[in-house]
């Protein structure tokens, strides 16, 4: 005991010897504890999630000076903190919000984190960031979209992603965009599945549609477990909107697909939000006759050479595949955690908190296409966007904003293959 | 309402007669399109009726029958190619020796048991069949590749896509002909004489066992075979079973327990009645009607369409 106080009061001097320019001792590392469902239902994404977090891990702790502004790249380390590096603590909370709940209070009591960060399904970051909010450690959410989650006055509940809202505004800058260019938007129509996913989506977009006086011609809310959607496309085909939003799960999408083939029913363009077509099953299954289909990333892997390409090399030499969107938001937001850690030059919690909310980041400082990072009163990210993607041949083709597209918009789409 | 508004003001935008026409031609292609899909309905669950009505058993695992057929038609199709013929005939055949199967190995030694072991032990059979179909299928969504039924006709402004048309004929022929088969044979009186009563079948010379292992082959070879056709439309992935085993049972009820045509009408009214509903009301209220109607008419008649009173 007292050969410990000796040492401790011999690391304070030598902190104090050392002064302001390195408040923190370089041996020291960060501790993060990250919160995933590594097994259960959700665990493939559990598990990329974990692999992007661990190529993050590499980028901050070692020198990486090819991989441009992106912050904390160059430098071993985080430099504000004499070079600590960070130690990530992965849990494994099975998708179980009250697991999620519990292991945030060890995370915090046992193992000490000077941060958080998960928790991927939205109603385990919902109960873990409460944890967070009670001990005062700041919670990165990185993924998880639910709008209750920052809709508590929670001060150190953080979240990088795009919500719903992000999304429906990003699809209305688009059509915008299109109409600047002569398409003809005229009216759109919205068919989201009928669960909470689907239901707020939907509302997001009719809402945002209403504020940029864009007719909504119909909207549909079906059950993703219909065995026939012929009823709902020709709803569609009688109301000929212009452009229809699909928020779908996988078996569903597939088969609006087959069935506006069948019914010789193709609007200008189809909208994907995400989910069922950006399963790896929607391709293979329908991919030639759903040529032109847009849905939206916020990940692209960009031309060779660039700094996303490099990070999406780094993370295939790990896992085998390329990063996806859901990976990539959770590593972004870590790095934004990290970035703040960093200039706050400490491992407090409340002075960790304080950078979170000055936080700045630009563009060209992210892997993902965000138009920033800036957090507001309620810890959502005021500059989270996304990319709109279009499939072309067998894959998708980032198309807008056309300063980072890596395709050419087809509009409209062509439905079947040449 | 905000529908209906969109309708009228649609109706005046152009002329009149036009819209009218064009209006009765979706009508016409959703009842079409209902029926094509209730036709299936119809074939699967007549699988179910025999063993229900015949046997007085419940079949648990009947939609897992459907999702069996499914991936064998995909097996088929992926390993051997061949046409729409080639993958329903290899589902039927499949199914009909797995049906024999489970009847010699499992349901033979479960009848006589009281009531909740024969439930359970089809319903363990369908957790048994779904999650080994996870375990070798994983549960990513499948679907066929295009086959050569792949285009659509189009009568006069309905869209007919032919592997449904083709599908849902197919089934009404295999209803009708399980149906003749069923009053009509030699085979189908000793199958009926076994489930009146056993003992007086065994008397009369016939194998009561013989006769029920067939019934059970029949009845999964129909689910396979709809799952065959149901597969050149509709993706799915393991857990598909569920949905078609819960179709087939609100068709058995209505049709009448033991009923195949009771069982054929019952397919064709509830596809109907999904198709319009969903069409005037919106695709969430499809299932409230159909349960909804489903419920009233068992409370007026409860032995269902056809079924003996």
């Amino acid at each position: 005991m007292k050969r410990l106080s000796l040492l401790l009061t011999a690391v304070c001097m030598s902190a104090i010897a050392l002064g302001a320019a390195a408040p923190a001792r370089a041996a020291d590392a960060v501790k993060i504890g990250v919160l995933f469902p590594l097994t259960g239902n959700a665990a493939a994404a559990g598990q990329a999630s974990k692999a992007a977090i661990e190529v993050a891990l590499d980028v901050i702790n070692n020198a990486h000076p090819e991989l441009g502004d992106l912050p904390l790249a160059a430098t071993a380390g985080l430099p504000n903190l004499g070079g600590a590096k960070l130690e990530v603590t992965f849990v494994d909370h099975e998708g179980n919000p009250s697991t999620a709940q519990q292991l945030a209070t060890r995370l915090i009591t046992q193992d000490k984190v000077n941060a958080l960060m998960g928790a991927y399904q939205s109603s385990c970051s919902f109960t873990a960031t409460a944890v967070a909010e009670r001990y005062g450690v700041p919670f990165m959410v990185g993924e998880s979209s639910a709008l209750n989650i920052t809709a508590r006055g929670f001060k150190y509940t953080f979240r990088a992603t795009p919500i719903a809202t992000d999304y429906a505004r990003t699809y209305m800058r688009f059509f915008d965009d299109m109409k600047k260019q002569g398409k003809k938007i005229g009216s759109i129509a919205v068919v989201n599945e009928n669960t909470d996913y689907g239901t707020s989506v939907g509302d997001a977009i009719v809402a945002e549609a209403a504020k940029a006086n864009l007719p909504v011609a119909i909207r549909i809310p079906y059950s993703a477990s219909s065995t026939d959607v012929s009823a709902q496309v020709l709803q569609l085909k009688e109301k000929q909107p212009d452009v229809v939003i699909f928020i779908s799960y996988t078996a569903d999408a597939i088969l609006y697909m087959k069935s506006m083939k069948s019914l010789d029913y193709k609007p200008q363009m189809v909208l994907g939000d995400d989910s069922g077509f950006s399963d790896p099953s929607f391709i293979p299954a329908v991919g030639d006759i759903a040529q032109g289909v847009m849905n939206r990333s916020a990940w692209a892997i960009g031309k060779p050479g660039s700094t996303t390409s490099k990070i999406n090399d780094m993370y295939k030499a790990k896992t085998g595949r390329d990063l996806d969107d859901t990976s990539g938001r959770n590593m972004q937001g870590f790095f934004a955690l990290a970035d703040a850690i960093n200039r706050a030059g400490s491992t407090d919690p409340d002075k960790i908190r304080d950078a979170l909310t000055k936080t700045d980041l630009k563009p060209d400082q992210l892997m993902m296409g965000y138009q920033g990072v800036k957090f507001d009163d309620t810890g959502q990210n005021i500059l989270a966007s996304t990319y709109l993607i279009q499939l072309h041949g067998g894959r998708y083709e980032l198309v807008w904003p056309e300063t980072a597209a890596d395709g050419k918009l087809q509009w409209p789409m062509g439905g079947a293959a040449p | 309402m905000a529908n209906c508004n969109g309708r009228w003001a649609a109706r005046r935008r152009s002329e009149a007669q036009d819209e009218l026409g064009a209006d009765s031609m979706v009508v016409l292609q959703v009842v079409v399109g209902g029926l094509l899909l209730g036709a299936i309905y119809a074939l699967f669950s007549s699988g179910l009726t025999l063993i229900w009505g015949m046997m007085n058993f419940i079949n648990f695992a009947h939609g897992e029958f459907v999702m069996l057929g499914m991936y064998v038609a995909l097996l088929v199709v992926v390993w051997l190619g061949g046409g729409p013929a080639v993958f329903g005939l290899a589902a039927a055949v499949a199914l009909f020796a797995l049906g024999v199967a489970v009847y010699l190995s499992l349901i033979r030694h479960v009848i006589q048991a009281p009531m909740l072991a024969q439930i359970l032990s089809t319903f363990g059979l369908a957790l048994l069949l779904r999650y080994t179909a996870f375990w070798i299928f994983s549960a990513n969504f499948v679907s066929l590749p295009q086959t050569s039924l792949g285009g659509t006709l189009n009568l006069g402004g309905i869209f007919l896509p032919v592997a449904q048309l083709v599908a849902g004929a197919v089934a009404i022929a295999l209803t009708l002909a399980l149906h003749l088969l069923l009053t009509r044979t030699r085979v189908g009186s000793m199958l009926l004489a076994v489930a009146e009563d056993r003992t007086a079948a065994m008397l009369m010379g016939i194998r009561p066992d013989r006769m029920q292992a067939l019934a059970w082959g029949l009845s999964a070879g129909a689910a396979g075979i709809a799952g065959a056709l149901m597969a050149t439309a509709y993706p799915w992935s393991p857990s598909v079973g569920e949905t078609f085993g819960l179709i087939a049972f609100v068709v058995v009820a209505l049709g009448g327990f033991g009923s195949v045509l009771g069982s054929l009408y019952a397919g064709l009214i509830i596809g109907l009645i999904q198709a319009v509903s969903a069409f005037w009301l919106g695709a969430i209220y499809k299932d409230i009607v159909v349960y909804g109607l489903f419920v009233a008419l068992l409370w007026l008649r409860p032995q269902g369409l056809m079924g003996k009173a």
